[in-house]
């Protein structure tokens, strides 16, 4: 096994145009499982924790962009201010493991429970990769084409995500069988979008890969419209309007039986994810 | 390949292969036991060290990774004067049963109280969510928590 420790991003993707089959590794918090275990031997590894361009975030002319290798510690420490993308960093893991592992590595393994995944859809985020070649992006729904299996290409890195920054209340919730330190068997992260006038609902862990719940947010949009409460933050919804968006919400899911829960038992989370994520957010805006 | 690291303050050398972490090589190369190879998943907590200041599983970092900088294991932390203050409080609350998990959890409540002083009881539980102890004996290991943040409160 080779192992490659680049300190510039020039120098990292000459080596990965140069070794494509070479894996990048980050916080190493899955692929040094995997090595661990022997479940998978890469013949080279190119380590990312150097690259400085990598462990950037910054505002641009309204967007936000979050680097690859920023890790989730530092989303808690630095970002505060996206509600939605703190939550879900607090709910990676343990401190041990937010200190180390990084959002490029979540893009990276691409696995329906990835924390970030759902925060990164409801936000429209788009994925930019980086080669020796140049530079490309795809949105979150083009990248993330299965279960764990995404649209980088061998000669790629994954340098950051993008998205135009949402003006509104936000929420990322997770259910599973413990309060901290547990793989989400069903995540779900619901934005308002004041100025779009427009709801926006994601959900982990309940299918193939992150899904949308578009009918849902439809709804929603309307009943807070018809409610006036986009103009008046005092005005609210019914119980049965929430628990309503709440069941629209579970149509998007696709849940299967697994180890972490049964489908029928995920259908029902996001129903009460959807209906208290909503709740949430209309209350925020009520202050 | 040659990894050169500072460990508790001293650089050293070690030739491990490739595909080895830094707890292994702490263990296998460096004489430095105290980390404990519990689950190699990043689940247990148990080979917790500090990598340039910050807490992490050493199972999950590999050794070249660590190349050319500071880690800090348990080992460092007794100094001329004795035990760490954490390390006391562990042993007068009872909080070592079988001691498996006792210095992965010594160093986790070291970062804690670090940043942390006065932590309330469930930060304390979210804080440790990370270090698993088989034996179960989380309630003198709170107990311990609280004592050494006593302890080492600013008088
Ligand atoms: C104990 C434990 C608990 C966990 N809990 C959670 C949890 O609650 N929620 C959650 O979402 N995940 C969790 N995970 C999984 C893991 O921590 C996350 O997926 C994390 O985001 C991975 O980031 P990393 O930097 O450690 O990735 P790495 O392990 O370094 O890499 C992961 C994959 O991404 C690729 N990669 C990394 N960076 C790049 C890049 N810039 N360009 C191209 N490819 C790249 C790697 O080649 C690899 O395929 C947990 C893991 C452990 C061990
Ligand atoms: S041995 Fe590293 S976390 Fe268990
Ligand atoms: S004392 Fe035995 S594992 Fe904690």
């Amino acid at each position: 096994m080779d192992v490659y420790l680049p300190r510039t991003l020039p120098e990292a993707l000459e080596l990965k145009a140069r070794h494509p089959e070479a894996m990048p590794i980050a916080g190493g918090t899955d692929v040094m499982v995997d090595i661990n275990f022997d479940r998978h031997r890469p013949t080279a590894l190119i380590d990312l924790t150097r690259i400085p361009e990598l462990a950037v975030w910054r505002r641009e002319d309204g967007h936000i962009f979050l680097g690859a290798g920023v890790t989730y510690t530092r989303i808690m420490q630095e970002l505060p201010g996206l509600r939605a993308w703190f939550q879900a960093a607090r709910t990676v893991g343990s401190p041990q493991i937010r200190n180390r592992a990084t959002v490029g590595g979540n893009l990276g393994t691409a696995s329906p429970a990835g924390d970030a995944l759902p925060v990164i859809a409801a936000h429209d985020g788009e994925v930019i990769m980086i080669s020796a070649r140049g530079e490309r992006s795809l949105a979150w729904h083009e990248f993330l084409v299965g279960v764990k299996r995404n649209a980088l290409h061998p000669d790629e890195l994954i340098a950051g995500v993008r998205w135009r920054t949402v003006r509104g209340p936000g929420s990322f919730s997770k259910i599973g069988t413990r309060n901290a330190m547990v793989i989400s068997m069903a995540g779900l992260c619901l934005l308002l979008d004041e100025e779009a006038r427009a709801v926006r609902v994601a959900l982990g862990s309940v299918a193939p890969t992150i899904v949308r719940a578009a009918e849902a947010e439809a709804f929603a949009a309307a009943e807070i419209a018809r409610a006036g409460a986009w103009d008046d933050p005092k005005a609210t919804l019914s119980e049965g309007t929430l628990a309503e968006f709440g069941e629209r919400v579970t149509g998007a899911a696709k849940p299967i039986d697994d180890i972490r829960g049964t489908a029928r038992y995920r259908r029902h989370a996001c129903v009460v994810l959807g209906r208290r994520a909503l709740a949430w957010a209309l209350a925020d805006r009520r202050g | 390949m040659r990894v050169r690291v500072r460990v508790n303050g001293e650089w050293r050398e070690a030739d491990p292969w490739e595909g080895t972490s830094l707890l292994s090589m702490l263990r296998d190369e460096l004489g430095l036991p105290g980390s404990k190879n519990a689950c190699e998943q990043g689940e247990c907590g148990s080979c917790s060290v500090w990598l340039d200041g910050e807490l992490v599983c050493s199972c999950l970092v590999l050794a070249a990774q660590a190349d050319d900088r500071d880690v800090r294991t348990v080992e460092g932390l007794a100094g001329d004067g004795g035990l760490h203050p954490v390390q006391e409080a562990f042993l007068e609350a009872g909080a070592v049963q079988c001691g498996f998990c006792t210095p992965g959890l010594i160093v986790a409540v070291t970062d804690l109280l670090a940043q942390d002083p006065s932590p309330s009881e469930a930060m304390v539980r979210e804080a440790l969510s990370g270090n698993l102890c088989r034996c179960t004996g989380y309630q003198k290991i709170l107990d311990a928590v609280r004592l050494a943040a006593e302890r080492m409160a600013p008088r």
